[in-house]
């Protein structure tokens, strides 16, 4: 069936749902449902090892009578299931508070364009062919280095789907996406040590994807680096996370300004609305209808239209993120925020990878994070850290077992540098992030 | 209880054994050596109390069949959200293309596999009308508000889970099970001039929501979690930074069981010790823990949240001695990695929904008692750490590197707790630090059943536990 057909489809369904709850008693509501299908393949050894069909989809509901919510959803896509969701949904908003802040998005902040974004490139869904690449993938990273001495496989997912969004202000609508993957973890061993360390590759489109051999070399090169690891002495040292790992410093920050942890005082940046932040040479923008980036929508989960936003200005908190709910907690507006940030790109430097090597001089490369040691609340900040000790710009050795800590207050302002090599396959797209200095511990 | 799950998963959708039995022979067509059938149906829900209000209420129901075929190492893999002959049918001829075609086995006749009740096979949903789910809310956060006045943010929430499971395999498994889950959350946010803390504590169970108003140590058990909250943020109100470095610290019982959950739990998981990558590969028999320390996998507990029945191949749970008096004992496993092994499930078979391929996890797993008084093992030490609360932790089960990261502790100074120092993540490698474990307390205790594992992509519910323990050395994340 075409993508397009099966959209109108759902939009049907949506709409039916949407009507169910006003028949039933809701003032307001909203639906929003999935379709995707796909293949997850994956090779061991040489040989095929899973191979799976997924076909997932799911319906959810919020419903509002007068100002009470309640919410339900449902994976089972039958009649009886559907008409069974909207009642739950109905039934609970009974049970809830009256909430002068609940309800739809304001009417004239939703989307009414929905330009082509570019996310859609089918293919045809074939187990074999995916699994000839995660074979030729894992074969090139066996290949590459007698110190691969085991393999913990290699995977290509294919992904086809799509979501639609209505509420009972009058937005139905929904668009197709795709995505491919494809992935290798590799184990290698030397003198008695073991270590694994993977690679992998993402796009909508699957003729983006880097290829087998980049991906199995890049999984090698990187488990073979870590033979023989140590742990460095305790105490502080300049840290560059790289770009595989540095994007999850800005995850923290998009916790940190987001409307649902300001109303809830849980925040270390609360009132920090135009504060300086950042270094002032540092800005963030928010770039949601970017062609065929992973993040990218023209409308949020509550249907509010996305648009580009200058997050971070000259080091300074411009924007926090808010919702619908949470921006009427504090008395502002929407921004288009329900569900996450769209492609936020971090600026940059301007040096590569290996300068930014150089301007550390010593310090710590970290290339893997552990745990979840991160306190929204405080900004107090506490990780497992594994890559390698850097003297003159040179890499010496690898390094395991260590803790990097320190408060997000003063990692923030202590970025020195960000490279202008990007990673690009996820909703923040940065380079690696010096840090001038942080609490390191090991022996 | 089987015929009653058939009724619901099977007869209501137009099946029957019969039909089972000829999808498994569809699955026979081709050359595979095993394959099952997972029906599912599950019903979720929670509640959230915020602001002083009841501010959310959801629902989610769930319902599917997963069939998975197997050749040697090969898996074959398809479900549907549809429970019918046809999508069965449909499901079973994507699954089994794993293998070619002309299949050399017959199927066995499905027989009943007798199963011993963990937990009462009642709904949680149902058995509490929703105004009394209500009322359970608002009295905690009453009684929040009544210990801490002038406090702005307290969050309680509760959910329940009841689902019902049915897996038919060639091997001729037939089970059923069915599993209550509830669980109660308090959060709270205290401030004190440009400072705030939040503290939370929750507990849960194969339970109905009455076990969170039941009596505990004379009073109502939301209130001891409620006080467990209220502490844990007054007590990091007061924090200095943490120590940084290498140095002694003492985990206190239960949850910090966390500990065995990241060192050697998912290490010990057949899966990882067949394909070799695990750092216990192969180690069966050695000395992996010092001497004195005993853990264990333990799906038979009464009504603990890491508890099953049966596990979801249908194979009954045991109690599992994974390290005896240091010396590794056995992997958990489940049908497909025991058979490559060449030994016998043990009940850790699990998968999130009939709509993820199972594989070895954990249950309960916890370390058993030892000899000393808490109290002396504290007086033990000169500078250190001791660590009664967690948060999450993730281990590298090739490399053995493991961390936890602490929501509550405190300094040892000339053995005594003084200072609470803040939250800091703990490394370690796993077969290192279990063989620096120098005092094992006489207080074992399991969590308050609020564990969630991850596991490739995957979540089920875990349980975990240990006595006070004295580790030599471990590596502290701090500040200072």
């Amino acid at each position: 069936m075409q993508i397009e057909k099966q959209i109108a489809q759902i939009q049907n369904i949506v709409d039916d749902v949407l009507k169910m709850a006003l028949s039933k008693g809701a003032t307001q509501a909203e639906a929003s449902m999935s379709k995707v299908q796909g293949i997850a393949v994956s090779s061991r050894m040489g040989d095929v090892e899973n191979v799976e069909f997924n076909n997932d989809g799911g319906l959810g509901i919020s419903v509002y009578v007068g100002k009470h919510k309640g919410s339900a959803s449902t994976a089972d896509l039958s009649k009886e299931a559907l008409a069974l969701t909207v009642a739950k949904a109905v039934d609970i908003a009974r049970y809830t508070s009256e909430d002068p802040c609940t309800g739809l998005a304001d009417e004239d902040l939703i989307a009414t364009e929905f330009p082509d974004l570019d996310l859609y490139h089918p293919t045809v869904l074939d187990p074999k062919k995916g699994i000839e690449l995660a074979i030729e993938t894992e074969r090139a990273a066996m290949a590459y280095d007698a110190r691969i001495t085991n393999s913990d496989g290699a995977s290509y997912n294919a992904n086809m789907g799509m979501r639609v969004y209505g509420n009972t202000h009058g937005i139905n609508t929904g668009y197709p996406s795709s995505r491919y993957s494809l992935s290798c973890m590799m184990i290698g061993a030397q003198d008695g040590d073991m270590q694994r360390d993977y690679a992998y590759t993402v796009d909508r489109q699957a003729h983006k994807l880097k290829t087998p051999l980049e991906v199995g070399q890049e999984a090698a090169e990187a488990t073979v680096s870590r033979l023989g690891a140590r742990k460095i002495a305790t105490g502080k040292v300049p840290v560059l996370l790289h770009r595989d790992v540095s994007s999850s410093l800005f995850g923290h920050y998009v916790s940190a300004i987001s409307g649902g942890s300001l109303y809830r005082r849980s925040s270390f940046l609360l009132d920090k609305l135009g504060h300086q932040v950042f270094p002032e040479w540092l800005n963030i923008e928010e770039k949601p209808h970017l062609k065929g980036a992973l993040a990218s929508s023209s409308f949020d989960a509550e249907g509010v239209a996305t648009k580009d936003m200058t997050i971070v200005e000259n080091g300074c908190l411009a924007h926090y993120l808010y919702t619908t709910y949470s921006a009427r907690k504090l008395g502002v507006v929407s921004n288009g925020h329900a569900g996450g940030i769209h492609n936020w790109i971090i600026g940059d430097t301007g040096q590569s990878d290996a300068e930014l090597l150089k301007t550390m001089g010593t310090g710590l490369l970290v290339t893997e994070l552990m745990g979840q040691g991160v306190n929204t609340v405080t900004g107090d900040y506490s990780r497992g850290a594994a890559g390698f000790w850097v003297e003159n710009g040179v890499i010496q050795y690898p390094v395991h077992e260590v803790t990097i800590a320190g408060n997000l207050s003063d990692m923030f302002a202590n970025i020195q540098a960000i490279g202008a090599e990007r990673d690009v396959r996820g909703g923040v797209q940065t380079g690696s992030v010096l840090l001038s200095e942080m609490r390191v511990a090991g022996n | 209880m089987l015929n009653n799950v058939k009724t619901h998963l099977l007869s209501d959708s137009g099946l029957d054994l019969t039909s089972l039995e000829k999808a498994l022979g569809q699955i026979y067509h081709h050359d595979n050596d095993y394959a099952d059938l997972y029906f599912q149906s599950s019903q979720h829900e929670s509640w959230v109390l915020e602001d002083g209000i009841i501010k959310e209420g959801s629902y989610n129901i769930e319902r599917g069949v997963g069939v998975r075929a197997i050749s040697g190492e090969k898996t074959g893999f398809a479900y549907s959200d549809e429970i019918s002959e046809q999508a069965l049918l449909n499901a079973c001829k994507a699954a089994r293309t794993i293998a070619p075609e002309g299949g050399k086995h017959h199927v066995a006749g499905l027989q009943a596999t007798s199963v011993e009740a963990r937990y009462k096979a009642n709904n949680p949903l149902l058995a509490m009308e929703d105004a009394e789910k209500i009322a359970l809310l608002r009295a905690a956060d009453s009684y929040i508000r009544a210990k801490e006045p002038g406090i702005n943010q307290v969050v309680v929430s509760l959910s329940g889970v009841y689902e019902e499971i049915l897996v038919a395999a060639t091997d001729g498994t037939l089970a059923a099970d069915i599993r209550p889950l509830v669980r109660l959350n308090c959060s709270v946010l205290i401030e004190k001039g440009e400072r705030r803390e939040r503290g939370s504590a929750g507990a849960g169970g194969r339970h109905a929501y009455s076990f969170f108003s039941a009596d505990k140590d004379g009073r109502p058990y939301y209130e001891v979690l409620a006080d467990e909250a209220l502490h844990m943020a007054r007590v990091n109100m007061e924090a200095v930074a943490s120590p940084a470095g290498a140095m002694p610290v003492v985990l206190g019982n239960g949850w910090p069981g966390v500990l065995l959950h990241e060192a050697v739990g998912h290490g010990l998981e057949g899966d990882f010790n067949r394909k070799g990558a695990s750092t216990f590969s192969g180690r069966i028999g050695e000395r992996v823990a010092a001497k004195g320390v005993t853990v264990v996998d333990d799906g038979t507990m009464h009504d603990r949240r890491g508890s099953l029945s049966v596990d979801d191949e249908g194979t009954p749970t045991q109690h599992n001695v994974l390290i005896e008096d240091g010396i590794l004992k056995g992997y958990m496993q489940d049908k497909m990695n025991a058979r490559l092994m060449g030994v016998k499930p043990t009940g850790n078979g699990r998968r999130e929904s009939f709509a993820h391929l199972p594989m070895p996890r954990m249950t309960n797993t916890y370390m058993m008692a030892g000899s000393h008084d808490p109290q002396e093992i504290i007086a033990s030490i000169d500078k250190g750490i001791y660590a009664p609360n967690f948060a999450g932790g993730q281990v590298d089960i090739t490399s053995g590197k493991f961390v936890f990261s602490s929501a509550e502790a405190y300094l040892i100074e000339n053995g005594k707790i003084t200072a609470p120092v803040k939250g800091a993540t703990l490394i370690g490698n796993g077969p290192e630090v279990m063989q620096k474990i120098s005092m094992i307390g006489n207080d074992v205790a399991l969590d308050r059943g609020v564990g969630v594992c991850g596991k490739d992509g995957q979540s089920v519910p875990v349980g975990v536990g240990q006595p006070t323990l004295k580790v030599d050395e471990l590596t502290v994340g701090g500040t200072a």
